[in-house]
Order: structure tokens, then C-alpha cells, then sequence
């Protein structure tokens, strides 16, 4: 769009310069015959330096770059900034909570599956044989959370990848892309999904770290 | 032969609870001494260290993986006939592949249960 502006401006001011030209030549105003010559003087002077191929060449530039302004704008407008800083941290966080509880629930189950291998050895030999084999058969089933636990591993290194490409996209894009920018908070991050006002209340279960223990929530009902 | 149930018996995994799932497992099948090591490079160092009859490792371990563990067992002149039995996620056909060019006695997929694990110690180490 530059160059049509520097072409315009070129064009008004040769026409100026010889209208001047032409007025101090004669000392008289000029006449339809006059004006004319000079213009196309002016013209033909303008097809020798800017073709009309170049022209439409410089306008298809000017739709590029407004085209790309645009998709600038779009981008921006959906904040990709926040993708890194807030969305795909919060998701690693809580996946890495899944595996960390599910591996705790599991070491829990063997636990008392190693006290019921114990009290299986006090009772009488069927039952002892029946108990082992239950025993063992939950030993089987706690197998998932090494699976669950990998397919998750899985989930976040695609999350991470996501991240870094929408990083790379981010920096690409420049420096438009960060102006006015907002993050969000966390309590933003949970209302994503509309506007009824309970769904900040409805953020389901929250990272260890963020949690406030029973002990807490009794002092609070009861006004401690 | 009959299977010596006291043998050393090492088994390999970066997740304790499946190491815990592993040994539990093989108890309840009568084996009685039962090591454990969380990665392939700790592992290689306790077989040179030790004296076992069976390896049962995982594959998806860093710094190194089971079968980096095993074709270090089969470069090793004492450790190469060790019977070695891969437990792990990775089900693809290449993995299996790879792991019986590498000298694997065989392959169990996670998940497994007792009677899957016992089968494939009775064809690697013998009826017990």
C-alpha cells in the first residue's frame, strides 16, 4: 500500500511542478489544449516508469498485506500467549495429579492386600487358597496404573509439543500478536466453557497444593 | 531340572508400583528371593555384581532401556545365557521383533496376569 501511496504523490507532484512550469512559461492561465498535453505528458511519463502490470503487482501486495494483518489480528484476538502460560500448564498439572493419585490408591490396595496375604496364612487351607487367589486377582487388576500412567506420560509430551509449536507461531507472528494482550487467571481459565456464574464454583477436583484438607473444611463450617 | 524356587530373580522398572505388582506376583508363584532394580544401567550393575537366574525387565526406561539391558547382558560373556523376559507396554510388532533379535526369551504385554506371567516362566525357565 506504501508504494501505491509514493506513486500517487509522485504523480500529483510532477503534475504541479509542470502546471507550475507552464504558468511561468507564459505568464498566462493555461488552455483546455494545454492542460491536456501536460497530463498526458504527466501519463505518458508514468507508463515509462510504472507499468500497469507493476501497478496490479503493487495492488496484490496490498491485499497480501492486508490479509496478513487481519490473520494477525486473529490470532491475537485468541490469545496464543495464554496457551503456554496458563492452558497447557494447568492440564500437565492435573494429568500428572491423575498418575500421582492413581499410583497412591494402588500402593494402598497392595497394601492391604499384603495384610490379607498375611491373615490368609491363619485360616484353614481352602479358605487360605481362596484368599490368595482373590489376592492375586487384585494384584492383576492394579496393573492399569502402570498402563494408565504411560498413556498419560503420552498425553503430556503431545501437550508439550502443541506448546512449543504454538510458541514458535507466536514468536513468527511478531510482536503484534502480545499487544494487548490479557492473561488470564485460573478462575478465567474455569469459566471457559460459558457464563453460567456456578460454573466458577464447579472446577472439580483441585491439585493437592491447591486443596484445603477435611481438618479445614470442618474448622470452617464450624466457624473456628 | 527342576526349577529352583529360591533362585535370585531380578526384576526391572521405573514404576515401583509395578515392581511391587511384579514381585507380589511372583511370590504368590513361590518364588522366594526377588530383587529389584528401577532402570537398566542399575540393573546391568547388580547382575555383574550378583548371581541370578532370571531377568524380568521393562523396556521404557531412562538412561537405559530394557533392551539396551538386554543386548548388554547378551555382549557380556557370564551374563549372556541369563533368561530374560521383557514386560512391557509397547505392543507394537517392531518392538517384539527388535526384542527377539536382541536375544529376548520372551515377551509379556502390560497388562498381564498371573497365569500370563506363569505360562512364560514355564517356557523360559521350566515347569515349576
Amino acid at each position: 500500500m506504501g508504494d501505491t501511496l509514493q506513486c500517487k504523490d509522485y504523480l500529483s507532484n510532477r503534475l504541479k511542478q509542470e502546471i507550475k512550469a507552464a504558468h511561468e512559461a507564459i505568464k498566462n492561465p493555461l488552455s483546455p489544449e494545454e492542460v491536456a498535453g501536460i497530463v498526458r505528458q504527466v501519463i505518458e511519463s508514468m507508463e515509462g516508469d510504472i507499468s500497469p502490470s507493476d501497478l496490479k503487482f503493487y495492488s496484490e501486495l496490498e491485499e497480501l498485506a492486508r490479509y496478513i494483518r487481519q490473520a494477525k489480528h486473529d490470532i491475537a484476538s485468541i490469545k496464543p500467549k495464554d496457551i503456554s502460560t496458563d492452558y497447557i500448564p494447568t492440564a500437565t498439572d492435573e494429568l500428572d495429579a491423575v498418575v500421582g493419585a492413581t499410583e497412591d490408591a494402588t500402593n494402598k490396595i497392595m497394601d492391604e492386600c499384603d495384610k490379607l496375604t498375611l491373615l490368609a496364612d491363619l485360616c484353614v487351607e481352602d479358605v487360605k487358597n481362596k484368599l490368595t487367589e482373590c489376592v492375586t486377582h487384585v494384584f492383576e487388576a492394579c496393573n492399569f496404573q502402570d498402563v494408565t500412567g504411560q498413556r498419560i506420560t503420552k498425553v503430556v509430551e503431545t501437550l508439550k509439543h502443541i506448546d512449543s509449536r504454538v510458541e514458535a507461531l507466536v514468536h513468527a507472528m511478531g510482536d503484534e500478536i502480545h499487544r494487548g494482550e490479557g492473561g488470564t487467571n485460573g478462575h478465567q481459565l474455569h469459566n471457559i466453557h460459558g457464563a453460567n456464574p456456578e460454573k466458577g464454583l464447579l472446577n472439580g477436583p483441585q491439585l493437592p497444593q491447591n486443596a484445603i484438607s477435611q481438618d479445614d473444611i470442618d474448622r470452617l463450617l464450624s466457624g473456628e | 531340572m527342576p526349577v529352583d524356587m529360591n533362585m535370585n530373580i531380578l526384576i526391572v522398572d521405573d514404576y515401583k508400583t509395578m515392581l511391587r505388582i511384579i514381585e507380589n506376583l511372583l511370590k504368590q508363584l513361590g518364588f522366594k528371593n526377588i530383587f529389584q532394580a528401577t532402570d537398566g544401567s542399575m540393573a546391568l550393575k547388580m547382575l555383574r555384581e550378583g548371581n541370578y537366574g532370571l531377568v524380568i525387565s521393562d523396556w521404557n526406561m531412562l538412561p537405559m532401556t530394557g533392551l539396551q539391558l538386554l543386548k548388554e547382558i547378551r555382549a557380556d560373556a557370564k551374563l549372556k545365557p541369563m533368561p530374560f523376559i521383557m514386560i512391557t507396554a509397547e505392543s507394537k510388532t517392531e518392538n517384539v521383533v527388535a526384542a527377539k533379535e536382541a536375544g529376548v526369551n520372551n515377551y509379556i504385554v502390560k497388562p498381564f496376569n498371573a497365569e500370563t506371567l506363569k505360562q512364560k516362566l514355564v517356557t523360559v525357565i521350566g515347569t515349576f
